[in-house]
């Protein structure tokens, strides 16, 4: 469970945009907040005018910059080397909370003897395996943990609450100064991150840094709190979960987690990404963040809970919530006798992410794919990829308002004008279905802060739109009708699952609210249940994902709950319902002292009563309600009751926020600064420059720029503009969104502008080595030159990537200079930076464009990017996760900040 | 009524100084015209509460509804979260249902087709399930190697993340149900 998840125990944000107002101060990084969630930024300005400091961080200058009191222009890419300067700053002035730190974290925990340090490796953590480009994490446990052992505390894909080897009482020194303590492993770790190299990497004045550093250690303690926001920024890199995991850090060693005008706010990018998560059409997972079951570990469903079962915390219930899932999905005919029909669960064995699918796809191998509001031709990275990949299907289906780009390739695309592509050649079959909007269905979106909202529908959609659950619902019902009478066991699944919802009015819609009901799940009165807590292992109750169990508490749907805010406190705890337990800031158990008293009274919102013995405060509280601060557990005690009345991390298997995590992540227990797979410079700290367990995928398709490479000199990084959405399906197809920002431009600051020759208001081209794509010249001070280390100056684009063919607003797609190439964690590519070379001018037409990318390949070293016309270049080489190697991590890589993205 | 009244009311600043507007931002400037508009939020029949489609902030939508066309969509007031603001996105969200340029009807195009065709909705349905049955079974794996898997290889399905949860976990279950295990959505992207 990257990021967030490894560090606190769940994926999610961890507090709500209102709460920012009580913050003392506010970090901005990776996210451009008042030009991508500008109605939230409101929040930010309004804790800024109750005297609030606001830190800016990120590579280009906006509108959050404007308002805000710093902006730190980094380096794109180099966030790693900011916060963990940060840390080292914390840690070697001692400005942590300590009496924080000592209770909730596991900075006291002492590491085993084995492990070695990226200092003492050259960038490497031990266990590393040249030949399977991973990690053996052996070495990175506490010390005396157990050994990998039958009961199943071990290290092979383990359900998503990765214990790993984490006794829930490890080997500690609280005085902090066992050299093997994580305290002084972390301080040793970042000892060289210091204000100077900091400063080197990122491209920035050691001045800034430490006003930064001041800033955050004197507003972070009992009576104030820092919060941090970030947003995709953070999750396009090659580590990507280990800039969210550095914040994570940070954070818990200034306390300030669980507390108001605290937190990481993770801002999503889409109505319900946080929702597509939580009830995940992932591959890796099931809904509530349960792993999709693993061939090679989980052929019963005891195998799939016997990690969970072994557990202290609240991923001891792993086998309620998997059992209630399975007697939501397939009812009656789940029985103790059949493992609850766990056998009809396919299982995954690799990496089945998107970007896999798509190479196999190329090659022929997948022969039908389902687009479901959802524009890959434009809002992912390589575009030419994404669409080599629908040109080579049996069939393909698109739902959505418009006509995009990824329904009409076989006629627009690109690669049909260079004679990549011939629309004759093309076997594609496409059904292009139309969808309702928002306004002509009912359902819930989840957030950015976790909170569910029913959107109620207005009117029927027109002629044959239909919601996309219509289209589900439908077709479920004619694929069963189908194979009603088979015989086949294969088609028992099917054949079992619940399927009978109401529907209603001309259109025969399934009815969104019984859906929901199913989601929260019923108890054995056939009533729905209030609270994940009383679901049970043996088949008595349901629940379709059990974090989302509550929602539909006392029969009502609580997520159309629109108590006005201004007739409740800022929690609002009555304005729709947020997972888990409708509780609005996750682990504020911490907002009081182990003693159950709040650290001060300024900052109180959760704490213990003693007179009524139980806990309470201004929002529900994330804690078993009347377990005593006193409590503490029997050895060996598991589950909830494992977790001592003092921890605040109760999806913890020790109940502490892991500042070192010995499992959990694939590249590290700690974050290490790596530069971008694509990077302009050689990484100054270790001589690993890149993160060594980046996934590549090497094809013609799909070439990579050499890092530092002079044909390919500039750094590039992309964003989204206020006026348009994602790949632009829902907004250059509006007249008022087109006129606002009606053409593809590219930010370049005055140096470059006169070093490369381009004119304000002109034509640029740029290069990569997939393509060549052309875009109106902006020259602006946003961006500026950065000098690093050794006096290197570093140039840095700024490319919206918004546009496509199709729609009132069109252009080249800024997605289509980057290649593919992921965090290992979470199989995220990086497509937050990259490099490019940028000349004056429109780009080559035709085949002459082609040849153009290829002169650049060839320069640069490059193998050769030529496809044969349809695009069928196999795989060369690959080191995707879960190459059939038991080292596979996919099963429990559930994605706390797989957020939204480039689309 | 006196018709002097009437003609120094109709002069702006006459209102302006006499009236209860003395800074002439408000009911003094306003012209008879503006006066005699009523806005299509007050003649709807109904106002319907939704939410932001767009990014996650989440921000309260009201959807005002005439004659069963929606005329207007503006923020909530009532939303602890946006307190009825709403960003160009949101505010041109009435652009977004109502466009012209939405598709309404199902396209076709067939294998190596150059234009697209018209189909019947039911019988795009039938054609996709037969589909649907035809990949699960090419693509099908028992085992992969010695791993009993009980899987299809052969469908694979890319969700956008402005899908409802109820939507998401009709898809997650059906998908499951069919043996069909590369299921991903924009969340991953």
């Amino acid at each position: 469970m990257p990021g967030l998840g490894a560090t606190y125990g769940r994926g999610g944000a961890t507090g709500f945009q209102q709460d920012l107002v009580n913050a003392d101060c506010i970090v901005i990084e990776g996210s451009n907040m008042a030009e991508c969630h500008p109605v939230g930024f409101q929040w930010v300005m309004e804790a800024k005018a109750r005297g609030a400091k606001v830190i800016h961080i990120d590579p280009r200058f906006t509108r959050t910059s404007a308002v805000a009191d710093t902006h730190v222009p980094l380096r794109a890419g180099t966030d790693i080397a900011f916060l963990g300067g940060l840390i080292s700053y914390v840690l070697d002035n001692e400005l942590d909370f300590r009496d924080y730190v000592l209770a909730y974290t596991n900075a006291s925990s002492l590491v085993g003897e084995d492990f070695v340090d990226t200092e003492d490796l050259g960038g490497l953590f031990s266990g590393w395996d040249d030949e399977s480009k991973s990690y053996d994490k052996t070495s990175w446990q506490f010390e005396g943990a157990h050994e990998p052992s039958a009961t199943g505390t071990d290290e092979i894909d383990p359900p998503a609450p990765e214990p790993g080897k984490v006794d829930p009482q490890p080997a500690t020194d609280p005085t902090l100064q066992h050299p093997r303590s994580v305290y002084q492993v972390m301080k040793r770790h970042f000892a060289r991150y210091t204000p100077q190299m900091v400063a080197d990497i990122c491209g920035i004045e050691p001045e800034v840094f430490l006003d930064v550093a001041r800033a955050v250690t004197a507003n972070s303690n009992r009576e104030r709190t820092t919060a941090w926001v970030y947003s995709v920024g953070w999750t396009h890199h090659t580590v990507g979960v280990q800039y969210i995991r550095t914040a994570g850090i940070l954070q818990a060693l200034l306390g300030n987690m669980g507390r108001p005008g605290g937190g990481i706010l993770a801002l999503r990018g889409h109505a319900s990404i946080q929702g597509s998560t939580d009830i995940p059409t992932l591959y890796n997972l099931l809904p509530g963040y349960l792993p999709m079951p693993h061939a090679g570990e989980h052929a019963t469903l005891d195998e799939y809970c016997k990690v969970g079962d072994q557990m202290v915390g609240f991923w001891g219930g792993t086998r309620a919530y998997m059992v209630s899932l399975l007697k939501a999905w397939f009812g009656d005919a789940a029985t103790a006798e059949n493992d609850y029909c766990f056998d009809l669960v396919p299982k995954i064995n690799g990496d089945h992410g998107s970007y896999r699918q798509v190479a196999d796809m190329i090659q022929g191998k997948i022969p039908g794919y389902f687009l479901v509001g959802e524009n890959p031709a434009v809002g992912h990275a390589n575009g030419k990829m994404q669409r080599l990949g629908l040109a080579n299907l049996d069939w393909l289906v698109v739902r959505d308002l418009q006509m995009i780009e990824s329904a009409t390739f076989w006629k627009t695309a690109p690669e049909i004008e260079t004679g990549e592509l011939v629309t004759e050649d093309i076997g594609t079959e496409v059904f292009f279905m139309p969808a309702a909007t928002h306004t002509e269905k009912e359902g819930t979106f989840t957030n950015t802060q976790r909170v569910l909202q029913w959107h109620r529908q207005a009117i029927e959609p027109p002629g044959d739109a239909r919601s996309d659950l219509w289209f589900y619902f439908h077709l479920g019902r004619i694929l069963r009708d189908r194979l009603r009478d088979s015989t086949d066991p294969r088609d028992a699944g099917l054949q079992a699952l619940t399927w009978d919802y109401p529907t209603h009015g001309p259109l025969v819609e399934p009815s969104a609210e019984a859906v929901l009901r199913e989601i929260n799940g019923t108890g054995p009165d056939g009533k729905t249940l209030g609270s994940y807590t009383e679901l049970k292992d043996d088949g008595t109750t349901t629940a379709g994902c059990w974090i989302y169990t509550g929602v539909y508490a006392d029969e009502v749907n609580q997520s159309d709950r629109r108590k006005p805010g201004r007739e409740q406190n800022w929690v609002a705890g009555e304005w729709g319902w947020a997972w888990p337990a409708n509780r609005r800031t996750l682990y504020n158990r911490a907002s009081a002292d182990p003693e159950g008293k709040p650290w001060s009274e300024r900052k109180a919102y959760v704490w213990w009563d003693e007179g009524a013995q139980r806990w309470t405060g201004h929002d529900v509280p994330d804690f078993e309600a009347t377990k005593p601060p006193s409590y503490r557990p029997e050895p060996g005690a598991k589950g909830p009751a494992g977790i001592s009345g003092a921890d605040a991390f109760i999806m913890q298997n020790d109940g502490k926020a892991w500042l070192y995590a010995p499992s959990g992540l694939a590249d590290g227990p700690l974050p290490t600064h790596y530069e971008p797979d694509e990077s302009p410079v050689p990484n100054l700290l270790y001589r690993q420059q890149a993160n060594p367990g980046r996934e590549v995928i090497e094809a013609a398709w799909n070439r990579s720029n050499p890092p530092t490479s002079d044909v390919y000199p500039y750094a590039f990084t992309t964003y989204r503009l206020t006026e348009h959405h994602t790949a632009g399906g829902m907004s250059r197809t509006l007249p008022y969104l087109s006129e606002l920002q009606p053409e593809f431009f590219v930010e370049v600051s005055p140096q470059l502008a006169v070093e490369r020759g381009l004119e304000n208001g002109g034509w640029a081209t740029l290069v990569s080595a997939r393509t060549a794509i052309e875009a109106r010249v902006l020259v602006t001070e946003r961006m500026r030159p950065l000098k690093l280390g050794g006096g290197k100056v570093v140039h840095q684009i700024g490319i919206p990537y918004h546009w496509g063919e199709q729609g009132i607003s069109t252009g080249d797609s800024g997605n289509d200079l980057f290649g593919v190439v992921m965090d290992p964690n979470v199989h995220i590519q990086e497509s937050k930076v990259a490099t490019c070379d940028i000349q004056p001018g429109r780009r080559p037409r035709g085949p002459a464009l082609v040849d153009f990318v290829e002169s650049y390949r060839q320069r640069a070293g490059v193998k050769s990017g030529r496809v044969p016309v349809g695009g069928r270049s196999p795989v060369e080489e690959t080191n995707m996760t879960g190459e059939g190697g038991p080292q596979a991590d996919t099963t429990q890589s559930a994605p706390d900040h797989i957020a939204e993205g480039t689309s | 009524m006196d018709p002097v009244k009437t003609w120094l009311d109709s002069w702006p600043v006459f209102r302006q100084l006499t009236g209860p507007d003395p800074l002439g931002r408000g009911h003094a400037a306003r012209s008879k015209k503006t006066e005699g508009i009523t806005s299509r939020t007050a003649t709807a029949d109904r106002v319907v509460q939704s939410v932001c489609p767009y990014c996650a902030v989440g921000c309260g939508q009201r959807v005002f509804v005439k004659d069963e066309q929606i005329v207007q969509i503006e923020g909530d007031p009532d939303s602890p979260i946006s307190r009825g603001r709403l960003c160009p996105k949101g505010s041109a969200s009435k652009q977004l249902v109502t466009s012209p340029s939405r598709v309404t009807t199902v396209k076709y195009r067939r294998p190596h087709g150059s234009e697209w065709e018209d189909l019947a909705l039911d019988e795009a349905m039938e054609m996709i399930a037969d589909r649907v049955l035809a990949a699960r079974e090419k693509g099908w794996q028992e085992f992969d190697g010695d791993q009993r898997v009980n899987r299809t290889m052969g469908l694979a399905s890319l969700g956008g993340a402005t899908l409802d949860n109820e939507e998401n976990y009709l898809m997650k279950k059906l998908y499951s149900a069919m043996g069909a295990i590369q299921i991903e959505n924009q969340a991953r992207i």
